[in-house]
């Protein structure tokens, strides 16, 4: 009775023993390489040629324009 | 393994993102349609109106393709390291329901609870004097909600004493919490016009969570699929 909860871990259980996790020093510098790779491409889609600019004209705005409203950022 | 990881990550949230984009077709383009049709009602008769830089041909296929896709590669890339650090350390969960728990988190936390503050508008909605003001609200509310995230997760972790129910009500209570004092604290603001239809307003935003949502699901399970025979593989 007391290891009820053993012999029933539930729908989200593994299947497996713990796994090994991946070592930090090995995710660190895909982690940095990530971030930035995000950094770039999300100031395009959300915020170029809105609050900042880094381009004259409106081109990149007016092109992700539904994009930007979809994805809930502040756009005109 | 972060790398091929990384991979999968990047490439799942791409294939999400294109996912999200049919549903944002059919759902969420006839809301934009709509709401410039009202934009276009108001400016002024014999005002020239502005010359279409980009037409809306363009902007609600090219575009959305292209801006979705990004944004879906961004998060993907994000999701998938935040996945490779989690994986056998914080639960015994198989990668594929850890990858679909990670993504309802971050649904919430980055969709959610943002969009409660500062909800997505449509077109004709916001005044353009104000979008710095609303552009750092909006990413101030982003980067708090993430915090609160982390801060809960670390109560959980100091919490390893008490039962996992108690740790997860714990846990919730801190991010509700943290969010619900920064929410207090952030600008208001309300700029709907008085005329713009309140229907039109409610479909355009739950189509808009619902593009996220079907984005968050797709690339989870797309991610979880892939990351499930990666892991299986003997190193």
């Amino acid at each position: 009775m007391t290891t009820r909860t053993a012999t029933h871990p539930g729908p989200f259980a593994a299947a497996a023993p713990a796994a090994r996790p991946i070592p930090l020093a090995d995710i660190a510098p895909w982690a940095v390489f990530a971030f930035v790779v995000a950094l770039i491409l999300l100031y395009f889609v959300s915020t170029e040629q809105g609050a900042f600019a880094l381009f004259d004209g409106m081109y990149v705005h007016e092109y992700v324009h539904d994009g930007r409203h979809l994805l809930g950022f502040p756009c005109h | 393994m972060t790398r091929s990881l990384l991979w999968r990550g990047l490439l799942a949230g791409l294939v999400g993102a294109f996912i999200a984009v049919t549903f944002a077709l059919l759902f969420a383009e006839p809301q934009i349609d709509a709401a410039i049709a009202l934009e276009a009602r108001h400016v002024m008769p014999g005002m020239a109106a502005e010359p279409e830089l980009v037409s809306r041909a363009t902007q609600k296929t090219w575009g959305l393709f292209t801006a979705m896709g990004l944004y879906g590669t961004a998060l993907g890339g994000l999701f998938a390291i935040l996945f490779a650090a989690l994986h056998g350390r914080v639960s015994r969960l198989s990668p594929r329901a850890l990858s679909l728990l990670l993504a309802l988190a971050a649904f919430v936390v980055v969709v959610l609870v943002p969009a409660i503050k500062y909800p997505p508008t449509p077109p004709a909605v916001g005044l353009h004097e104000t979008v710095r003001l609303r552009t750092a609200a909006y990413f101030a509310m982003l980067a708090l909600s993430v915090l609160a995230a982390v801060a809960a997760g670390w109560t959980a972790r100091r919490a390893h004493k008490l039962v996992g129910v108690d740790r997860l009500l714990i846990a919730a209570g801190v991010f509700v919490g943290v969010v619900a004092i920064g929410q207090l604290l952030l600008p208001v603001i309300d700029e709907v016009p008085a005329d713009f239809p309140a229907s039109l307003l409610w479909q355009f935003r739950l189509a808009s969570i619902g593009t996220q949502a079907v984005f968050w699901l797709a690339t989870a399970d797309l991610f979880g699929r892939a990351a499930e025979r990666e892991l299986a593989r003997p190193a």
